[in-house]
């Protein structure tokens, strides 16, 4: 056996949060910690842009697989990549030291549980993405809570009990019905092993019931309306580093999920459910558009855009076409970046004045031209300017609408007008016009780190906005078999009434 | 008489009893010696039951004592829990002055009593073993005589309980009007399931059972006696009597009764169904942590009873694996119960955790790891018990069971949640002593560890609980 390149890429942030934990520091600085934590961090992301070159993008199959006994002869401890999955695993390396170079210089508080909490949420995300067992993946999945539980408590704003809580029990109560439903898949096929799945199939008399477990789930954590309420609260109140990683990377889980199994082993029923899933999209895109052009707190504003973002996501990935699921997952990554890249344009300005609220700000860009700037990018790449990586998921997703349909894409345009709107209208009130309040005078423009992590956000938004070409290479061979798969199921129950 | 080694654990337990009583006679002040002596007896006990793993599937003195796999795993099991109780208390029992030399005695006699349970195949030894067991625990739930609360803890499970033992008896009777035997074989022999009386004696005897594990609705002693007893009793009682009682209704409904499963299955099913909801709700506004506890203890035996409404032996596997896994939590959570300690006095409420996770973050974090596998959050301990046994049920296609259980560990996930949040996002208070005796420490580390790695090397459990095979 090779070299076990995924499972390194699991373990190693454990590792170093284990380090972390038994390392004292004689002082209250945490040098140590900080450079442990930056350092396996980026360690990883090396191993992942590795695995990501070495990849073969023309493979169907599962690669770098590593199968080892777990549970005594019932559950094999499976993992691999396929293109879908490396993407995101690619993401959350990528935020993740991010994120640790923004909470290194932002939160004085506790830092040393903060890096172990960032590196054990780390290690769970890179399982999700690459677990190729239901019973491995639920265990990642569900392990997260904990660690983004004690984030928005410990280091969250001033709500931050209420907002733990609803994070907690709203995502947990989705997914123990999806427990009951990975359980049953187990006593009807005989195995959890996806891939076997795939080649299988599960009995199309039990799929709509076990879609609707998975699909409980995945729709709390996506969020969908109406269970999207969870969001708002806990991005309001979690610290600048835990928005970034809810948003980045704990969202796409459910959207990895929808993917990998609501269409990959539910085909029928996923089928069935189309309409649902595209009204309940639908009416998150215009719905939550609305609901943010209201905000007053930019953080709630960005919250709902990203609900609204998950909306195009989900109608892309059930229109089973090629452009809307490529176009999704390029989507996911690119919301990954922008929202990433918006919550730490909000923490700038929030450690210097100490309030999100909109109209606290204006004319920002006289103190702060550089931020002015960055903001700039990020709020045209999340309304989905051409040349953002934004731009790319969207057409891509409404092309593929509307190959499905004509008045269901028509309606999703509209929410792209209004993504425009309540983006640029805050960018306005808080940017530009005339300084009213005096605090305003006295902020300083970025700071070198700020304008470091901000600026590597900003590369690859561009770069893929123009150059898509690595991301979607990498993902055809995938998507194209997903919907082969997807079709032939559709055709051979159509064919068996 | 070449049997006779085969009871050999239970011989040298009662011979230790006898010495350790005239010892204490006889001696004076030498209550610490005899502390230290029986968690030594203990741990050789454990040896010789170790010793007898390999034998399989014996019974002796006319068919009414087993030693089975499930005998000798559960009473492994209790003994095994039974160090760690001994080394968690001694500095409790000191401070509080029930260092009397009557306590561990006490204790040896329970489990002696829990022994003759585990193994019991017939109606008569199973009461003598439970009834040795009840007697020791009245005494030692009040066996802190000066403190109000346990005196009163002590009467109300001596009257509660015997009361329930009446009930058990009557049951007994019962089936043995209506069977002709008390041998659990021969009863499944003479009876079938058209004959009323063995089915009320089931039922008698299910609710006397029921009490003795605190199921819902017969669970109503628990909590005042859960938090009136000291503190090591208290640690005893959440943990002990329920292997006892477990591996007793296991015999009981998959020996004589395995035919006549449609009669008790749905009693079976309501228990499980009414304690994990009630031990849900009810433990929300708790206040003390004994108290919660004891309701935390109520729905979690709710899950291991969902284990057995499955009726096969996956099902049993499952619940002797919650039962495994969930004394190795409460075992942990009252250690660190044990370590709230400032001038000589243990404190039990919840507040008194505030902001715990600043001064002792340790402590707090094993408390995190506790809370949360409790919860069953994966990938803990916690969260493998929970799945076994909904493998179990799930695959008997009993889906409402399995929704209903699972959905309550979403509202008990709450109340352990609260305790979280007082611990970490709260203002702290003063500190806590940190000197503790090396066994607390010991235990503590030993479970906390078990609980965080157990999903490294799951099998390792499976693979022992695999054996047991009881249909």
């Amino acid at each position: 056996m090779d070299f076990p390149i995924i499972s390194s890429l699991i373990i190693l942030p454990t590792i170093g949060a284990l380090f972390i934990i038994f390392t004292k520091s004689s002082n209250n600085k945490y040098q140590s910690s900080k450079y442990v934590a930056l350092f396996i961090s980026l360690a990883n992301f090396i191993l992942s842009i590795y695995l990501w070159l070495i990849f073969d993008k023309s493979s169907v199959n599962f690669q770098f697989v590593e199968n080892r006994e777990w549970l005594s002869g019932f559950i094999n401890y499976k993992v691999g990549v396929d293109g879908i999955s490396i993407l995101f695993i690619l993401l959350t390396t990528f935020i993740t030291p991010i994120c640790i170079i923004s909470v290194i210089s932002t939160i004085k508080h506790r830092l040393k549980d903060f890096l172990i909490a960032i590196l054990i949420m780390e290690t769970l995300m890179i399982g999700v993405f690459c677990s190729l067992d239901l019973i491995i993946f639920y265990l990642f999945f569900e392990g997260g809570l904990i660690p983004m539980f004690l984030i928005i408590g410990i280091w969250g704003g001033e709500r931050r009990v209420y907002s733990a809580f609803k994070f907690f029990l709203y995502t947990l109560l989705g997914s123990v019905l999806m427990l009951i439903a990975i359980i049953s898949i187990y006593w009807i096929s005989g195995t959890t092993d996806v891939e076997k799945l795939y080649e299988i199939g599960i009995g199309e008399q039990y799929q709509k019931l076990l879609w609707l477990a998975f699909f409980s789930s995945f729709a709390v954590k996506t969020p969908m309306w109406p269970v999207h309420t969870w969001l708002p609260d806990a991005h309001v109140e979690a610290p600048t580093a835990g928005s970034v990683l809810l948003a980045a990377i704990l969202l796409k889980m459910a959207g990895y999920g929808f993917i990998r199994f609501s269409v990959g082993l539910f085909p029928i029923a996923s089928e069935y459910f189309v309409p649902l899933v595209f009204a309940l999209s639908l009416i998150a895109i215009i719905y939550t558009s609305l609901v943010a052009l209201m905000q007053e707190d930019m953080k709630k504003l960005i919250a709902y855009s990203s609900v609204a973002h998950m909306g195009f996501v989900t109608l892309g990935i059930f229109t089973m076409t090629q452009q809307g699921i490529e176009g999704s997952i390029f989507q996911m990554i690119s919301h990954g970046l922008v929202s990433a890249a918006l919550f730490l344009s909000v923490g700038v300005v929030y450690d210097r004045n100490h309030t999100r609220l909109i109209k606290k700000y204006g004319g920002l860009v006289t103190v702060m031209p550089k931020y002015g700037i960055v903001f700039m990018i990020f709020a045209l790449g999340s309304l989905g300017l051409p040349g953002t990586s934004g731009f790319i998921g969207e057409f891509l997703i409404l092309m593929g609408t509307f190959k499905k349909s004509f008045l269901v894409a028509t309606i999703a345009s509209l929410g792209v007008i209004l993504g425009a709107a309540y983006i640029l209208w805050m960018y306005k009130r808080v940017v530009f016009g005339e300084i009213i309040h005096e605090e305003i005078k006295s902020m300083k423009d970025l700071k070198k780190f700020e304008l470091l992590i901000l600026i590597l956000l900003a590369i690859p938004i561009i770069f893929f906005g123009f150059y898509p070409e690595p991301l979607i290479n990498s993902i055809e061979t995938s998507v194209t078999s997903l919907i082969d798969n997807y079709n032939t199921n559709l055709t051979q129950s159509i064919a068996k009434k | 008489m070449e049997n006779l080694e085969i009871i050999l654990p239970e011989i040298f337990l009662s011979l230790t009893i006898m010495f350790l009583l005239l010892f204490g006679v006889f001696k004076k002040n030498s209550s610490k010696l005899i502390y230290n002596l029986t968690t030594i007896s203990l741990i050789i006990l454990f040896a010789l039951l170790l010793n007898l793993y390999q034998v399989s599937d014996l019974s002796i003195f006319n068919n009414s004592y087993k030693i089975d796999s499930l005998a000798t795993f559960m009473k492994l099991l209790t003994i095994g829990s039974g160090i760690f109780v001994m080394l968690t208390s001694s500095r409790y029992i000191e401070i509080n002055n029930i260092n009397k030399m009557e306590y561990p005695i006490l204790i040896l006699s329970s489990i002696l009593g829990m022994m003759v349970m585990i193994s019991s195949n017939d109606l008569i030894v199973f009461y003598m073993g439970l009834e040795l067991q009840s007697l020791a625990l009245y005494v030692l739930a009040s066996f802190n005589r000066e403190n109000l609360l346990s005196t009163e803890s002590g009467l109300k499970y001596f009257v509660l309980s015997a009361l329930s033992s009446g009930l058990l008896l009557y049951g007994c009777s019962l089936i043995y009007g209506f069977s002709g035997s008390t041998n659990f074989n021969t009863i499944l022999e003479n009876s079938s399931s058209g004959q009323y009386g063995i089915t009320f004696g089931i039922v008698f005897i299910l609710v006397g059972l029921a009490f003795k594990i605190s199921a819902v609705p017969f669970h109503m002693w628990a909590p005042d006696v859960y938090q009136g007893s000291p503190t090591s009793v208290t640690t005893f009682f959440a943990v002990l009597p329920k292997i006892a009682a477990l591996s007793v209704f296991i015999r009981f409904l998959y020996v004589p009764f395995a035919e006549m499963d449609d009669q008790w299955q749905m009693i079976i099913i309501f228990l499980s169904i009414a304690s994990m909801i009630f031990g849900a709700v009810a433990a929300i506004g708790q206040k003390n942590l004994k108290r919660l506890i004891a309701y935390s203890s109520i729905g979690h035996m709710g899950y291991s009873l969902t284990g057995l409404a499955a009726g096969t032996n996956q099902g049993i596997q499952g619940s002797i694996s919650y039962i495994a896994i969930y004394l190795v939590m409460n075992l942990a959570f009252f250690s660190c119960m044990f370590m709230l300690r400032r001038n000589n006095e243990y404190y039990e409420s919840i507040e008194d955790l505030s902001g715990l996770s600043k001064n002792h973050p340790l402590l707090s974090f094993s408390l995190l790891i506790i809370l949360f596998s409790l919860a069953g959050i994966p990938p803990l301990a916690g969260f493998f018990a929970k799945f076994y046994v909904f493998m179990a049920v799930i695959e008997q296609k009993m889906y409402f069971l399995a929704i209903v259980g699972l959905l309550s560990t979403v509202i008990a996930a709450f109340y352990y949640l609260r305790i979280i949040k007082i611990i970490y996002f709260d203002k702290e208070k003063e500190k806590f002593e940190t000197d503790h005796h090396l066994g607390l420490k010991f235990t503590l580390a030993v479970s906390t560890i078990f609980i965080l790695a157990y999903f490294i090397y799951p099998s390792g459990l499976t693979e022992i609980v695999s054996k047991i095979n009881i249909i």
